[in-house]
């Protein structure tokens, strides 16, 4: 019967093709308009770290007071001092400071150009702790942090650029005119938004080339090349007077296993936050916060707004094609009265109509999600000009997207028909044969 | 014209009635907060920068080579006395930004040196003594910097500048009574900088909405930053000479000192491409907007059209019967004209309330700004005539109806 049905369905496409044409493009259009900001939506709202979200935290201390903190809210990072301590204490099974660096790499040869690079300087526990894919070698030791090594781990595409498609660990690489042993090689890795150096605002950049000791960057005075964000005084004599001040630019993270553990940890900073407070570094009540990967996204708002502007309004956008399609299909519906009549007078059942009427709306569902397919690819192509060309390259039209915009089309456009389809249903066959 | 003929004929057909109001409810209130994105959209993207765009362009030099801040300093004198040489340059300045950046350098300025809270926030410009004219902005009050008095530091360093210019923003902001020369502020030091002079209007490094609150406020600061991350060359091209002088300046950069990156993708950009750069996000919310917008109204159309159709064909005899019982075409037109407008009415009465129901629960949610009225007041003319014309087509074919049709098919 359903076979039957999606053929009447069909038919009754091309029967009224000026109405049907209005309904699919309206449920094409809609759906369209909805899946595209939803891909851009998905890619920048999504977890960047799914299996460990919840174990992973950045501590937060405010070092500023209440006068000039974030209205009320600790800083978003930690200023040199204060990370340094932290790491000390050691009170978490993992732990890493970073800093977003820079520096300039001499590719192949003295004859050719300088090229800038970019990636950060962490602690040797960042790879374990973020799950960082290796494709050669690993990460390095902890010694390695203690002994201020100069060990570096390349990603996958600049170990590429520098050395070609080959197993680099071991050789030498220069960084801003000081070598480095190549200890590693991740495959290719780039969370997305970029959860763990949110405070600098490159949620969405490309994959980092390289991975340093912070220990052996700062005594090559690898300077931050992300934000830094300070209080009060800030004339600095020297760079150490800054390295001292209440300057935030360390972003610090800490990896806890279980909620006990996590619990624990806050209790530490609000000790440290009281040791500080009694010998007179800080002036003010301990004041700190142990944030989560989901809760910190949340926290910095890493989500432009305007990618929510844009699905919320297509959203409203595909509602109205819904109710246009409900107007639609019901005079389509109410126009076979006569033809329902005699159906229901020849002994068909209420329920048969409405699978019959049903399956006929999912067919112009089909339809439409089949424009809202091709309206959705076409759309992906013109994405970079409707969002940050960072924002939109994240955007894909994958089969999960595809299946979303022919199912989305059809159920909807179900829902949309059970209105028209309960008037088809009900119509009187007696009254209906009567006035023909 | 008879309303209430028509009021009772609606009863008739009352689900039909309530989705085209709904339609015109939910579509006056989609375009008009649309409509009011675009043009917030666009007010931001045409906001002056204050500089001479036509012929500006930015160079992000970073030096490859390790060396002192002396040594560091020499070169970026080197560099520039260089780029002033070119015949294509007018000017060129050292600094460590440009308007439109993105992001930025800002400080907190205070009245006095004893304050915590601040008075007021300002980006900070650093500069010699070209830097007004390389950006080509004017000074509107007392005088530019003066050789001896461009100061240098090195990375992380920072020394509260004894002399500075500000933006006329700022000095309104600092000094509302218009005395701001010769006055002087506090920038997050205990050390007071004293207004030397005041240009005209220079735009911010970053646009963000953050930054509202504090547009157009800049300190221009008489200082050569030797830091290792390397700076901004803001390069002002003679007249016409744009395109010449994008072309040569980096040669010559080169050729005083190969261990620099300019990066191929934005060491060097053109004005005009910063300024597409900032508000790319700006334009594609206004463009995006505006294809709903036009969709919308075309589905919202057609949406009619279809149902007035139906209606039409559906209504046959009786408007049949009312032609043979007098009624003239004009009369079968108007009764469907006006029966829309009636619908129209009601269901822009609904989409207002909706409105500006959405635009509240924006504000609470995104810091949008109040819709204002006038936007409103276009989205229901555009919709009255969106249906009038809609209902247009159908209702001339109902006029056409012969007074023979109420003969037939009894």
């Amino acid at each position: 019967m359903f076979a039957y049905y999606f053929e009447l369905g069909l038919r009754s496409l091309r029967r009224n093709p000026a109405l049907t044409a209005l309904m699919v493009m309206a449920i094409g259009f809609g759906v369209a308009a909805s899946m595209i900001t939803f891909s851009v939506f998905r890619a920048v709202s999504g977890n960047p770290i799914p299996q460990k979200s919840a174990q992973l935290f950045t501590p937060q201390l405010d070092g500023w007071g209440p006068q000039q903190n974030l209205k009320g809210e600790p800083p978003d990072a930690l200023s040199y001092t204060d990370a340094i301590a932290l790491m000390r204490a050691h009170e978490a099974s993992r732990q890493t400071l970073l800093y977003a660096v820079h520096v300039s790499v001499m590719p192949g040869g003295s004859r050719s150009l300088p090229v800038g690079a970019n990636g950060y300087a962490v602690y040797g526990d960042f790879f374990p702790m973020f799950e960082v894919p290796f494709r050669y070698g690993s990460g390095w030791s902890a010694a390695d942090d203690d002994g201020r090594a100069a060990v570096v781990v390349l990603s996958e595409a600049f170990n590429q650029k520098m050395f070609g498609d080959t197993d680099s660990v071991g050789r030498e690489i220069t960084l801003n005119g000081h070598d480095y042993r190549i200890v590693g090689v991740a495959r290719h890795w780039n969370p997305q938004p970029r959860f763990f150096a949110a405070f600098d605002n490159d949620n969405f950049d490309e994959s980092s080339d390289f991975y340093v000791p912070f220990t052996r960057a700062l005594d090559v005075q690898i300077d931050t090349y992300g934000r830094n964000s300070c209080r009060g005084n800030v004339d600095f004599k020297t760079r150490d007077a800054w390295l001292r001040s209440s300057c935030v630019w360390v972003m610090p993270w800490v990896e806890l296993d279980s909620a006990a553990d996590a619990s624990r940890y806050k209790q530490f900073l609000e000790r440290y936050a009281a040791d500080q407070q009694r010998a007179g570094r800080f002036g003010w009540a301990p004041n700190v916060r142990l944030r989560d990967v989901v809760q910190w996204l949340e926290y910095r708002k890493v989500v432009p707004p305007e990618t929510r502007i844009s699905l919320l309004v297509a959203l409203g956008f595909f509602v109205i094609c819904m109710v246009n399609t409900i107007g639609l299909l019901l005079a389509k519906f109410m126009r076979r009265a006569g033809e329902i009549g005699v159906r229901r007078a020849l002994g068909a059942a209420r329920s048969e109509m409405y699978k019959q009427f049903l399956i006929e709306a999912g067919t112009v569902g089909l339809a439409g999600g089949v424009l809202g397919l091709a309206l959705t690819a076409l759309g992906m192509l013109g994405i970079g000009h409707l969002f940050q060309p960072q924002i939109a390259r994240l955007a894909h039209l994958d089969v999960s997207l595809m299946a979303m915009t022919l199912l989305t089309a059809i159920v909807a456009t179900v829902l949309a028909a059970l209105y028209p389809t309960w008037r088809a249903a009900h119509v009187q066959p007696a009254w209906q044969l009567k006035s023909n | 014209m008879q309303i209430k003929p028509i009021l009772s004929a609606m009863r008739q057909h009352k689900a039909g009635v309530i989705l085209i109001a709904l339609q015109i409810a939910l579509t006056l209130a989609i375009v008009c907060n649309a409509l009011f994105i675009i043009q917030q959209r666009l007010e931001h993207l045409s906001e002056p920068s204050g500089i001479d765009e036509a012929n500006v362009f930015v160079i992000s030099n970073q030096w490859a080579s390790q060396s002192t801040d002396q040594e560091t300093d020499a070169k970026i004198q080197a560099d520039m006395a260089a780029l002033r040489r070119l015949p294509s340059v007018r000017d060129a300045s050292p600094s460590d930004s440009y308007p439109l950046r993105g992001s930025g350098w800002d400080d907190y300025i205070m009245l006095t040196p004893e304050q915590t809270e601040k008075t007021t926030d300002a980006d900070v410009y650093l500069g010699d003594e070209h830097l007004l004219d390389a950006l080509g902005i004017k000074l509107i009050a007392g005088r530019n910097f003066r050789v001896d008095e461009v100061g240098r530091i090195g990375s992380r360093q920072n020394m509260a500048s004894p002399v500075v210019i500000v933006t006329k923003a700022l000095a309104d902001r600092l000094y509302p009574d218009g005395s701001a020369l010769g006055k002087s502020f506090y920038e997050m030091s205990k050390t007071p900088s004293t207004i030397i002079g005041i240009v005209d209007r220079l735009q911010n490094q970053s646009v963000d909405t953050w930054k509202t609150a504090y547009a157009y406020q800049s300190v221009l600061r008489p200082l050569r930053q030797d830091n290792a991350d390397g700076l901004y060359y803001i390069v002002r091209a003679k007249p016409g000479q744009l395109a010449d002088a994008m072309r040569e300046v980096p040669k010559a950069l080169y050729a005083q000192n190969r261990m620099r990156i300019l990066d191929p993708k934005d060491g060097e950009l053109s004005f005009a491409e910063v300024r597409k750069r900032a508000y790319d996000t700006d334009r594609g919310m206004a463009v995006l907007m505006g294809i709903i917008c036009v969709v919308l109204l075309a589905i919202t159309a057609a949406g009619i059209v279809g149902l007035t159709s139906f209606w039409v064909g559906q209504r046959r005899r009786q408007i049949g019967v009312r032609r043979a019982l007098g009624a003239t075409r004009r009369d079968i037109l108007d009764y469907f004209l006006t029966e829309n407008f009636l619908i129209s009415v009601g269901g822009l009465a609904v989409g207002l309330v909706i409105a500006f129901g959405i635009n509240f629960w924006m504000i609470a949610r995104f810091e949008m700004a109040r819709l204002s009225l006038s936007y409103v007041l276009i989205g229901v003319v555009v919709l009255l005539l969106l249906g009038q014309f809609a209902t247009l087509a159908p209702a001339l074919r109902a006029s056409r109806v012969s007074p023979v049709e109420a003969t037939r098919s009894v």
